[in-house]
């Protein structure tokens, strides 16, 4: 369980040898694969390093990588939710009811969280009251908040967003610096100081490593998955302002299939889906490498069906890749 | 390092730079054009069919280049994705069939403002985040192109003939009857005996089809301005055994009518034309790069002709294309 140890690490640096195992860290094995496609995209287009084109090339992630981040926390903990993108089609729409109402922008984004955490809600007392598994709970809920959706809006569309409403999705902070960029390295970082220094990040590790134990040793388990439920739909919320606000309008079937990237952003960042395992820190990396690697593939105008199929592949390959070189203590639980 | 010497090591390192540089595919030759075709979805195709009238334009115009792709479903988001990496590539112009045509508006207008030329066809973009549209066709042009396919499919011109359209409140069937009224005082052997509704339902148009063809045991003509009613007419008097009594006509897809067409119901129907609307959106695209303005003028779009676009930027580009036995079996493939 070396992430739980992550801090105790740190802590004994004379513990183990300096050398392999510490170069193995699926961090690391990201953090390269990063830097190499990166290396490869700048290579290969003569567009990639320029600071506008990789500011807008984080526009394409960043609101699935903030709601990674706190889907990370959910899967450490052991549940899962696939209803985000239903979640944050239906925080769009109620904000697009409620901008049309003439509301400002302050009180549409407001809408936008607070639908989000209901949702959230709803979710965990789903699974933390009335014992609903995780991931039939928010396969429901999935259809739920998308039929919500359509049932309001059908196929129209409310766009009576205030010119300002646009700064969150569109907005830059300082030069080629985007608001959402800054946002979710902001989130990022609270994120990992969070899980990695602090009690609560360390019981929600235990209750997803062995809710049992957790419980037995006075964690009061259900009121922390319900919490993350609550915050995983906030931040849903939150995205769902960005993406509206940068569409500029809102139709039902915006962030289809969001649920899916979103995971596959988590998994790949190492996080086990069995819980108890894994890093912020390898969430954002892995972020940044499936912008790099999209973004850097359609400069080149490599087919969208291409690059399903490297995402596919990337997944599965840096999972085969680190059970192969025999991650110590990564596939080990209980 | 005397001057000679600075001189060669300068041209060595630009000489490295330039390397790798001849490698990138991406690259631009040397006043090229380039122009974004973004499809709905990759995959489908109809825009297989506009890519190859772009390239054909392309051909034709010289020193263009035509970058086609779009994402894998129909999201907006997906589309979005696509364009910011053409605005990234420099691109000059891009055009765009909208999966959505509010949600595109912000990233065509930051791609205006890098300079691009953006243009919508077939599926319009909202009028702030594109200069011109290029529609298929228009109302006006569709009306008029039914009556010539009812006059067309009725033994010489004459005879009584009847309208299997969508919904009552649907807006595009209304205006192209209304069109097909106003013209039809100039087919004099053209009567229109009635105008019934299949809601665009394959067994509500059958029945109404069937309808028709008991009320009026004369009629010659069934006019459906429906892709889903002109099938459903076809297969209602292929079973009421009227075929070459009674023909079957309006606006369908080549995959769905090619049976009919084989079974004699159908002699010929229309729809636009994918190439031609491929090949003109390019000619419009490059147009505009060269300093044409576009709305409220006429651009010139090659083979076709030329284009006006309105006040407001939308401009159709030609009556619908007649489909027959002669080329039904060459679009079935494409659409």
């Amino acid at each position: 369980m070396s992430t739980l140890s992550s801090s105790v690490q740190a802590r004994e640096p004379a513990r183990k040898a300096f050398g392999w195992k510490k170069l193995l860290r699926w961090e690391t094995l990201l953090g390269l694969v990063v830097i190499l496609d990166f290396l490869l995209n700048a290579k290969l287009s003569p567009y990639f390093l320029s600071p506008w084109t990789l500011s807008d090339a984080s526009f394409n992630f960043t609101e699935r990588a903030i709601m990674a981040l706190p889907m990370a926390l959910l899967i450490i903990a052991g549940e899962i939710d696939i209803s985000v993108g239903s979640t944050m089609a239906m925080a769009s729409v109620l904000m697009g009811l409620v901008a049309q109402a003439g509301f400002g922008t302050p009180m549409v984004c407001l809408t936008g969280v607070v639908v989000g955490l209901i949702a959230g809600g709803i979710n965990g007392v789903l699974v933390t009251v009335f014992r609903v598994p995780s991931i039939v709970a928010t396969i429901g809920t999935l259809s739920l908040f998308r039929g919500v959706a359509y049932a309001v809006i059908g196929d129209g569309v409310l766009k009576s967003y205030k010119p300002d409403f646009a700064y969150f999705g569109q907005g830059y902070v300082w030069g080629p610096v985007s608001f959402e960029l800054v946002l979710f390295l902001v989130l990022a970082i609270i994120f990992a100081i969070v899980l990695h220094t602090t009690v609560t990040g360390r019981r929600i590790f235990a209750i997803g490593a062995n809710p049992i134990a957790a419980r037995l040793s006075g964690i009061r388990v259900d009121a922390y998955k319900f919490w993350i439920f609550v915050l995983l739909g906030a931040v849903s919320g939150l995205a769902s302002v960005l993406l509206t606000s940068r569409l500029g309008s809102t139709r039902p079937s915006i962030a289809t299939g969001w649920e899916l990237e979103v995971i596959t952003m988590v998994i790949l960042g190492g996080i086990s889906i069995d819980g108890g395992q894994g890093s912020i820190l390898g969430v954002v990396l892995s972020a940044l490498l499936i912008g790099c690697v999209t973004f850097g593939l359609s400069l080149l105008n490599v087919p969208g069906i291409v690059l399903a199929i490297v995402t596919g592949g990337l997944l599965i390959g840096v999972v085969a890749l680190s059970s192969i070189v025999g991650y110590s203590g990564r596939r080990r639980r209980h | 390092m005397d001057r000679r010497g600075f001189i060669k090591t300068t041209a060595a390192v630009l000489g490295a730079a330039a390397v790798p540089a001849g490698f990138a595919g991406s690259a631009r030759a040397a006043g090229e054009i380039r122009v974004g075709l973004v499809a709905k979805s990759l995959g489908n195709g109809f825009f297989v069919a506009v890519d190859k009238g772009a390239e054909e334009a392309a051909k034709q115009i010289g020193n263009v280049k035509i970058i086609f792709t779009g994402p894998t479903s129909t999201t907006a988001e997906g589309q979005i994705e696509v364009i910011q990496s053409l605005i990234d590539q420099h691109v000059d112009a891009i055009a765009i069939s909208a999966n959505d045509p509010d949600a595109l508006v912000p990233i065509c207008k930051r791609a205006m403002a890098r300079g691009i030329k953006v243009i919508s066809y077939d599926s319009a973009v909202g009028q702030d985040g594109r200069i011109v549209h290029v529609a298929p066709s228009s109302d006006e042009l569709i009306g008029q192109a039914l009556d010539k396919l009812a006059a067309a499919a009725a033994p010489d011109g004459k005879g009584k003939f009847a309208i299997v359209s969508a919904t009552p409140t649907s807006t595009n069937q209304n205006a192209w009857i209304a069109v097909m009224k106003k013209y039809l005082s100039q087919y004099p052997g053209l009567e229109l005996v009635s105008t019934v509704y299949g809601n665009d339902l394959a067994d509500d148009s059958y029945r109404e089809a069937t309808a028709l063809l008991q009320k009026y045991p004369d009629l010659k003509v069934i006019v459906s301005p429906s892709s889903v009613g002109i099938v459903a007419s076809a297969k209602a008097v292929e079973d009421a055994k009227k075929v070459g009594q009674v023909y079957v006509t309006g606006l369908g897809l080549p995959s769905e009518c090619a049976g009919h067409v084989e079974a004699g119901s159908i002699k010929s129907f229309a729809i636009w034309n994918p190439i031609d609307l491929g090949y003109a959106t390019t000619y419009v695209a490059v147009d505009l790069v060269n300093g044409a303005k576009g709305p409220g003028n006429s651009l010139p779009d090659g083979r076709m002709g030329k284009i006006s676009f309105d006040a407001n930027g939308v401009g159709a580009m030609a009556v619908p294309f007649t489909y027959d036995k002669s080329n039904v079996e060459q679009f079935a493939k494409i659409f």
